[in-house]
């Protein structure tokens, strides 16, 4: 049977289970049926994509279905590529995950209204994107996917900041749309074929392939967060339910990450040099401001929904590289750094996914999602705990997990790049591989502050005191997720081979195969240059450490005597003393904060004998939000505001306006032929 | 037999990398003392201190969680993983290509991580502040680290410490003012890692600048004991690294017998003296700075790798 039926097939089913979900939703039974229903649909799909990606089938013959739905004289075409069986896996595996996960989850939601008939909509909308194979549909099936979003953002709408987040949200994600139509129309030209099949082979001169780039990178570039189009994204994010967010955080950003791939790596033809400078600097400035703003950040979903930004900045790194070497026929390295970008995509989908999850069951055991009223939470919780921690683990790039994997392969791919003839590539580079390692290091600082503060040291407010650990269809998502950002941190190789037949449709070249080295390590280029091998380095560091402690509690001593802290001999009584989330980062905040924030802090201490409290108090600018929005949305005010009068006139008046109107425009037609 | 004897030198470095570790500390602590005009104590000390903590009962904080009954041999493992696979007397060592360089730095990151939220798990004001400022410290030494990895990978086109290693030993290298530049960026970001004088004091104790040993205050007994050997583990790791990238001589390469393995071993140990005597005679030499100059002091290191790299970048030569 072929794959695009069954596929099409089970977004059918997920849209059904959406009218469905209309119908019933304000039933008790309507959860377990709607996540249900989700769950077989999302399975099935994501096994048929797993399947045809493993067959490895080159992209000349993929197979195509054309529905005579949609416009005329086009139909819709869906066509299953590597690229797209690639993204469906990941969306899949995404959906099947948060069906689990909202089985438990879903039955603490108060307007199931709200929440089910989109949910199954928006995992078919993400589907339909990726399957599209003309702009038509993709258009279409993108903006039903932002609606659909966009409602479940709204779920909760009695909430004055929802109602902010769902404004910002649906202004960006417009703004997105109409970017990516200008695209498809620059890509159809004047012979207006929407096909991709057409695009895929028709000439782009130079102007229109660097427009086509730049408004991609504004269309799907807002979808995934880029900066500066990144405002919307941590207040969108953390408004819906928690398997929602993790969904918009882990997959939806990565169908735009599949949009920018699909147009600029397959549809535009061979890309310019210099687009890949322009990438490399949108992706490192991203990637590095998107974990600082995490950083000073409290609210745990709003931390997660910040480090979103950075790690899509850090895919964009990777394929701005792939663009870079990809110009300049160094097929090889273009593989390379695809292949890091595509596992980043991967990986990020598994940790965030894992992290929201965490977050909403704190959410669901606390109530709070403000980590300085958490605390203490790995008594409490210990299965969330772990998993939680395996996730921070993973996504602050440490070995042996999966975060890693993806940040070391970028990082040779940077070192295959001395040899690109570009001046302007030759500087720029060395710059985004300390700014890459920077936002690294910053993303292991900020969920060492996210762990630390909600999971450990003693419970700040009475709700961490008595939270209970979570339903096991919650545990049991993360639990599986888990375990496979251990399992793609210690056996990379068989990703990376599953990514082979992508890069070989992109760009004519794969990375060598890793299934047939010894150990099952990894090795990009050859192994006297690099090597690496999760698996050993997991396996040898449990070893040892196992080895020492049973060595130590064997022959030197196992006592041990719980006593108060001992806090070198000043005992705090009140949890209120310990590091909070703003203390732990008041150190990078000094640092790095003064230039990206603009951070003041003032001390106001009253001389000795005078009785007033003292205080200390933190200024913070958003200079993106000051410099770029506020002048916009203060422009549009004033144009507005003068176009209000229009409004109250006379019946006289607008009859003259009308004939004004014509006049002027019958004047332009006239001076145009 | 080629395998077995393999294995056995893997071993071997195993072994001696963590008996030798607490030696070198008791030596950098009794020059430090000669230098002040004390006596000190035995070279031998450390060893007795680790023993002693060993047979020691643990006191743990009544809110304690497992994290951090966990974290002492778990950093204590991936250090010595780190370790054993740097080329201390011998190049090639059979686990060589299980991590490159930039995976030894990470992995040195991960026993990082853990030991920062060993610090917060209690709940005390002195573990938060050396975690905290742990991790601002770690955020400027890391990406420096990797870019001077970054210089010495571009010059000898592998990120394989092997390969650098006997790279380094071939004619082809010469005199490069990028390598001179990686190392005194190198340099400045070891003394940060280990916490050494001018960033942190190893010595101190109840001091409000402290940021390593206030992390592990709450620690104690055989927990201590782990701890006190990885620091000294860490040491031993950074001296190894910057002798066999730097000073490569006499190293010997897998497979060339017990003669040559004796003179590795016998150079080794030369250079694991000069270095440490020359770290306690700047430690001697120098103030330690306030937390807040730490940044700066970095940042330098940060912005000198760069320049090295930047330098790989442009030119083939320098």
């Amino acid at each position: 049977m072929t794959p695009v039926p069954v596929l099409l097939t089970c977004e059918a089913g997920l849209l059904g289970t959406a009218v469905l979900a209309v119908l019933i939703a304000r039933s008790n039974r309507s959860t377990p049926v709607v996540y249900g229903a989700s769950l077989i649909f999302c399975t099935i799909a994501f096994a048929t994509a797993l399947a045809y990606l493993a067959t490895g089938l080159p992209s000349t013959d993929a197979p195509v279905l054309v529905l005579p739905i949609g416009l005329p004289w086009l139909g819709s075409h869906f066509r299953l590529d590597a690229l797209a069986a690639f993204f469906l896996t990941v969306i899949n595996l995404g959906g099947v995950l948060s069906s689990i996960y909202a089985l438990g989850y879903g039955r603490h939601e108060q307007t199931t209204h709200r929440v089910l008939p989109f949910f199954p909509a928006f995992l078919a909308g993400m589907n339909l994107v990726i399957l599209a194979d003309d702009a038509f549909t993709f258009l279409i099936s993108w903006e039903f996917m932002s609606l659909a979003s966009w409602a479940l953002v709204m779920a909760h709408h009695h909430d004055a900041r929802n109602l902010k987040a769902g404004y910002f949200f649906i202004v960006m994600a417009s703004f997105g749309t109409l970017a990516l139509l200008l695209a498809f129309s620059l890509l159809a030209g004047l012979s207006g074929d929407y096909g991709f099949t057409a695009m895929r082979i028709s000439e782009h001169t130079p102007l229109t392939a660097g427009l086509v780039l730049v408004l991609l990178l504004l269309g799907a570039g807002s979808k995934a967060g880029l900066v500066p189009l990144h405002v919307w994204l941590p207040l969108a994010h953390p408004a819906a339910p928690s398997h929602v967010s993790a969904l918009m955080s882990g997959v939806m950003t990565k169908v735009a990450v599949y949009g920018f791939i699909r147009v600029v790596f397959d549809l535009l033809g061979m890309p310019a040099w210099w687009s890949g400078i322009v990438v490399l600097i949108i992706g490192s400035g991203t990637a590095v401001l998107g974990i600082l703003q995490a950083l000073m950040e409290s609210d745990l979903k709003r931390l997660l929904a910040y480090s979103t930004i950075e790690n899509i900045g850090v895919i964009f790194v990777s394929l701005g590289l792939a663009l870079a070497f990809k110009a300049n026929g160094m097929g090889l390295a273009a593989a390379l750094a695809l292949t890091a970008a595509l596992f980043h995509v991967l990986n990020h989908s598994f940790f965030k996914s894992l992290l929201f999850f965490g977050a909403g069951a704190v959410l669901t055991a606390t109530g709070e999602g403000d980590m300085d009223k958490l605390g203490g939470l790995i008594h409490r919780m210990p299965v969330t705990s772990v998993v939680f921690l395996v996730g921070c683990v993973a996504i602050s790039a440490l070995p042996p997990f999966n975060g890693f994997v993806s940040e070391w392969l970028a990082f040779q791919a940077i070192l295959q790049s001395p040899t690109v003839p570009q001046w302007g590539l030759k500087i720029l580079v060395p710059a985004v591989g300390g700014l890459l390692a920077l936002s690294a290091a910053l993303a292991a600082a900020c969920f060492v502050k996210a762990f630390g503060v909600t999971f450990l040291g003693r419970p700040r407010s009475t709700v961490a005191e008595q939270a209970v650990e979570v339903d096991r269809f919650s545990l049991s998502a993360m639990s599986v997720l888990a375990a496979l950002c251990l399992l793609a941190g210690i056996l990379p190789g068989i990703i990376i081979d599953g990514l082979a037949p992508v890069t070989l449709s992109l760009i004519g070249e794969r990375m060598p195969v890793q299934t047939d080295i010894p150990w099952l390590s990894i090795v990009p280029v050859a192994e006297s240059r690099s090597s690496y091998n999760g698996l050993l380095v997991f396996l040898f560091t449990l070893f040892s450490a196992s080895l020492t402690a049973y060595l130590i509690h064997r022959f030197a001593s196992r006592w041990l005597r719980r006593a108060p802290a001992w806090d070198c001999g000043f005992p705090e009584i009140s949890p209120a003393t310990q590091y909070t989330a703003g203390s732990f980062a008041q150190p990078i905040r000094r640092v790095f904060g003064t230039l990206a924030f603009r951070v003041r802090e003032s001390v106001d201490m009253p001389a000795p004998g005078d009785l007033r409290p003292a205080r200390f108090a933190v200024e913070t600018h958003d200079l993106i939000w000051e410099g770029l929005y506020l002048p916009i949305t203060g422009a549009v005010g004033f144009a507005a505001e003068k176009l209000n009068h229009l409004q109250f006139l006379t019946i006289r008046r607008y009859l003259s306006l009308v004939f004004l109107a014509l006049v002027f425009l019958l004047l332009v037609l006239a001076l145009w032929s | 037999m080629v395998v077995i004897s393999a294995l056995f030198v893997q071993t071997f470095q195993m072994a001696l990398v963590v008996l030798l570790a607490p030696l070198l500390t008791g030596f950098i602590r009794l020059i430090k003392a000669r230098l002040l005009r004390r006596r000190g104590p035995s070279m031998i000390q450390p060893y007795h201190d680790i023993l002693r903590l060993l047979r020691k009962e643990v006191v743990l904080a009544e809110n304690a969680s497992w994290l951090f009954r966990v974290t002492p041999y778990m950093i204590f493992a991936a250090t010595w993983v780190a370790a054993a696979i740097i080329p201390t007397f011998a190049t090639g060592l059979i686990f060589s290509w299980t991590a490159d360089l930039i995976a030894i730095i990470a992995l040195l990151g991960s026993a990082r991580f853990f030991l920062a939220l060993a610090g917060m798990d209690v709940g005390t004001s002195f573990g938060g502040i050396g975690s905290s400022r742990e991790a601002m410290i770690a955020t400027l030494a890391e990406p420096s680290m990797l870019l001077i990895i970054f210089t010495l990978a571009l010059i000898a086109g592998s990120t394989q410490l092997s390969t650098i290693a006997a790279f380094m030993t071939s004619p082809q290298v010469g005199l490069r003012v990028s390598l001179a530049i990686a190392l005194i960026a190198l340099v400045m970001v070891a003394i940060a890692e280990n916490a050494r004088i001018p960033v942190d004091n190893p010595a101190t104790h109840l001091e409000l600048t402290m940021v390593h040993e206030a992390m592990v205050l709450e620690y104690s007994g055989r927990h201590l004991a782990m701890i006190e050997l990885t620091a000294s583990l860490k040491l031993l790791l950074y001296m190894s690294l910057i002798a066999c990238m730097f000073v490569p001589w006499k190293l010997a390469v897998l497979g060339e017998g017990p003669a040559a393995y004796l003179v590795g071993m016998l150079a080794y140990l030369v250079k694991l003296a000069v270095g440490g005597a020359l770290l306690a005679l700047f430690e001697t030499a120098t103030a330690k700075m306030r937390v807040f100059r730490v940044p700066e002091f970095l940042g330098a290191a940060l912005m000198l790798g760069l320049l090295a790299t930047l330098l790989r970048f442009v030119s083939r030569s320098l």
